[in-house]
């Protein structure tokens, strides 16, 4: 009986140490991406006393006609930038995506996004433990969420 | 094309020009919200990509978590200027359901 207890236990531990978690050093943080508020998102990543910046630079459509896909660009030129946090206020949960960078990868990425309607975009880039954002209004003629 | 391997879930492409290498990269997935329902009204589950690292010659450069609003069939560009041509770019990803994907390629003069 012990000894099953034993294996149990070691048989998950072995199991868990398959999981491909070499590749992934962070966890997911389930409390932001589930937040329905940008406020509530941004809290949940430790993201606080944001500061606008001119230094970023997001490039979206000002029209977007399917929701389902809006390709976004997001450059920082704020030195030290070690991460890029894109949110959308009105999607039913606002942080879509939050890159960190290392060893030689600019601050700078593009990617697809779903908007649910007309909406702020955010993106907030961190840099020697401060916080700066940029928002960017996007018109949304078809709603992308369902 | 310079990918010695490409997963079927994933395309790849990294080209270096002056001095910056830029990764483009498609993945197959359905990215599902959880929110959407089926034409019997039953909620489709929730479906999506949380994590995906990328990696030049095994050093990691990128790492990033996603929710529900990136769109289906991810698309990422990023730019590296620490790549040569030859260096070998690997990414992957894992889904809320525990499921993994991964594709890799070399970098090559665009």
């Amino acid at each position: 009986m012990q000894r099953r207890h034993f294996l149990q236990l070691f048989l998950s531990v072995a199991g868990l140490a398959l999981i491909p978690a070499r590749a992934f050093a962070a966890m997911w943080n389930a409390a932001a991406f589930q937040a329905t508020q940008s406020e509530a998102a941004l809290a949940g990543l430790g993201a606080t006393n944001l500061k606008t910046s001119s230094l970023i630079t997001i490039v979206a459509p000002d029209k977007a006609e399917n929701g389902a896909v809006v390709q976004i660009e997001v450059t920082s030129r704020v030195p030290n930038t070690e991460s890029i946090t894109i949110l959308v206020d009105k999607n039913p949960t606002s942080l879509i995506a939050h890159f960190k960078f290392s060893n030689g990868a600019d601050p700078f990425v593009v990617t697809r996004i779903k908007m649910a309607e007309t909406s702020d975009l955010q993106a907030v880039i961190k840099a020697d433990n401060q916080y700066f954002v940029a928002k960017r209004s996007v018109e949304v003629l078809e709603n992308g969420c369902g | 094309m310079g990918a010695a391997k490409m997963a079927e879930n994933m395309r790849m492409r990294a080209q270096f020009k002056d001095g910056v290498t830029e990764v483009k990269v498609l993945m197959t997935h359905p990215m599902e919200t959880g929110r959407r329902k089926n034409d019997f009204g039953d909620v489709i589950p929730a479906h999506f990509i949380q994590l995906v690292s990328a990696s030049l010659n095994g050093k990691q450069v990128l790492e990033a978590q996603w929710g529900t609003g990136i769109s289906k069939n991810p698309y990422l560009t990023f730019h590296l200027h620490s790549a040569k041509i030859g260096d070998v770019i690997k990414i992957s990803w894992l889904d809320n359901l525990g499921k993994t994907g991964e594709g890799e390629v070399a970098v090559t003069q665009a």
